[in-house]
């Protein structure tokens, strides 16, 4: 079978719509460059969310797909350039990493821009700035990815199921994960 | 006192779990000596009536395998819960929506059409297609509708346990009726295995070294393996290290690579991007081409890192399908 689904409705993002991206840089390259961009009163787009980490290596995969199933648009990695990463192999570390979530992702129906990498060493503030705001700008022409939207609507049939269940049984028949039941009699 | 109530049912599954609990052997015998079986569709006549005349709860423990991906899995999920005391997800599919839920990578409509129409092995001229009502000779049978997506039990209703496995052993089969009738429970939510990676217990485990720096990957077919060496220096993907224990290594026992059938342990939240993340870090190369070479011979990272547990991955399904 191919994987031809066809691409969901457009459906036009309110006007008022902007990108949300979460960004992982590590703490001795890219975030003291993102530092210096900031001391140096750059302006970039205020569409990105900053996370220190201590290196790129430290980028586990599930922090992406999480950021990602929790409404970010997009996700930027920054680390040091090859051979300069504070940890020696940090940064190949991601690099790997990074080459086969992002086919997985498009597997997965998830543009390849919206999962980006770059090695913005602590001088390269002018860097930050551009690379955010490609970045942003890419994204806008995209559109939200909206996952928790998606996951939502995926879930309005079992939405329906649950207020049928509720409505035949008024009792606690369908009682929550956290209600304990009674001991067992044998 | 009357003997406890016991359920089993299947749903979206291809019946492995009902054998494994024939596979008790002869401890089955002492657990119907134990129990009474109120519902057992594969293996003894019960009308869906009989359980709807029970009372609420009246069922000790249903062991329910199998994805949920039509209305009647739902209904009957539905109506377990309400029937029972403890609703236990038994197998891979029910605990994580095991294989059927790689069909979250494909539109409802995709499906059907393929599986109606284009499949080479399908001879359907007149294009028919399963309907929920038709009519025939003044009757008018129903049938079940396919869902959009494919779901663990978990995301339908309330579980209260999880036998993890594709099928789940024998031995945690019978641990976990021994846990049951006497009331022994670990808190609700549990998976009945250990919290330990499956490489614990693997008989290999002494030959993995601390530094794997993985050159070229194989598919089993495609290697003669090692019978005694850890899997992932011959360069064979094996989820051990992002998989949960307790199944004894069988697979690797049979020289095969472990699949991630008991999905992840409870410290990790997405198996895919865990093995993905482990094996990836353990690459030796340096340069974008060269990793490149090295993994494009996994061709399939979806159906390898998600095979049992798309479905309750964190991202479920293809981003880009609806539910039309």
């Amino acid at each position: 079978m191919s994987a031809s689904a066809s691409p969901s409705p457009p459906v036009a993002p309110p006007a008022t719509w902007t990108p949300r991206i979460v960004a992982f840089f590590c703490n001795w390259c890219t975030y003291t460059a993102a530092d210096l961009a900031g001391v140096s009163r750059l302006k970039y787009a205020a569409n990105v969310r900053v996370i220190r980490l201590m290196c790129s290596g430290r980028v586990d995969p599930q922090f992406i797909v999480d950021a990602l199933a929790r409404g970010a648009d997009g996700v930027l990695i920054g680390g040091c350039h090859p051979g300069d990463c504070h940890y020696v192999e940090g940064n190949y570390k991601m690099l790997r990493r990074f080459q086969l979530l992002r086919r997985l992702l498009q597997d997965l129906g998830i543009a390849p821009e919206r999962v980006r990498l770059e090695w913005i060493s602590a001088a390269e503030g002018e860097r930050v700035k551009a690379v955010i705001n490609e970045m942003t700008a890419q994204l806008k022409a995209l559109g939200p990815l909206g996952l928790p939207e998606k996951f939502e609507s995926w879930d309005e049939e079992i939405i329906a199921l649950a207020r049928r269940a509720a409505e035949a049984a008024p009792a606690d028949g369908d009682a929550p994960a956290s209600a304990q039941p009674e001991e067992v009699h044998v | 006192m009357s003997k406890p109530k016991v359920a089993f049912y299947w749903c979206a599954s291809c019946g492995g779990c009902e054998e494994t609990v024939v596979d008790l052997a002869e401890d089955i015998l002492g657990v119907v000596e134990k129990v009474d079986i109120v519902l057992w569709p594969v293996a003894m006549d019960f009308k869906y009536r009989d359980l709807e005349a029970l009372p609420d709860r009246a069922i000790t423990a249903t062991l329910l395998n199998g994805a949920i991906r039509s209305s009647e899995q739902e209904e009957m999920a539905v109506l377990l819960r309400r029937k029972s005391q403890y609703l236990i997800a038994y197998g891979s599919c029910a605990h994580l929506g095991g294989i059927p839920g790689l069909a979250n990578q494909f539109e409802r409509e995709a499906i059907l059409r393929f599986n109606y129409e284009e499949a080479p092995s399908v001879v359907n001229e007149a294009r028919t297609r399963p309907q929920t009502v038709t009519e025939e000779e003044g009757r008018r049978p129903h049938l079940p509708e396919l869902r959009h997506v494919v779901r663990s039990l978990d995301q339908v209703v309330a579980v209260d346990y999880y036998l993890p496995g594709c099928p789940p052993t024998p031995n945690l089969t019978r641990a976990a009726f021994d846990a049951l009738l006497s009331g022994r429970l670990p808190p609700k939510g549990s998976v009945l295995a250990p919290d330990i990676a499956l490489c614990d217990e693997c008989p290999r485990k002494a030959s993995r070294p601390a530094d794997v720096a993985f050159t070229q990957f194989f598919r089993p077919h495609q290697k003669v393996l090692d019978e005694e060496k850890c899997f992932l220096p011959q360069g064979v993907v094996c989820m051990g290290p992002a998989t949960r224990s307790g199944c004894g290594a069988q697979c690797p026992g049979g020289n095969m690579p472990c699949t991630g059938c008991f999905g992840p342990t409870s410290r990790v939240r997405d198996q895919g991007a865990k093995i993905l993340s482990s094996l990836c870090a353990n690459l030796g190369a340096r340069e974008e081409k060269e990793i490149n070479r090295v993994l494009e011979n996994i061709p399939d990272p979806v159906g390898t890192f998600y095979r049992y547990g798309l479905a309750s991955s964190r991202l479920r399904r293809r981003a880009d399908l609806t539910n039309v």
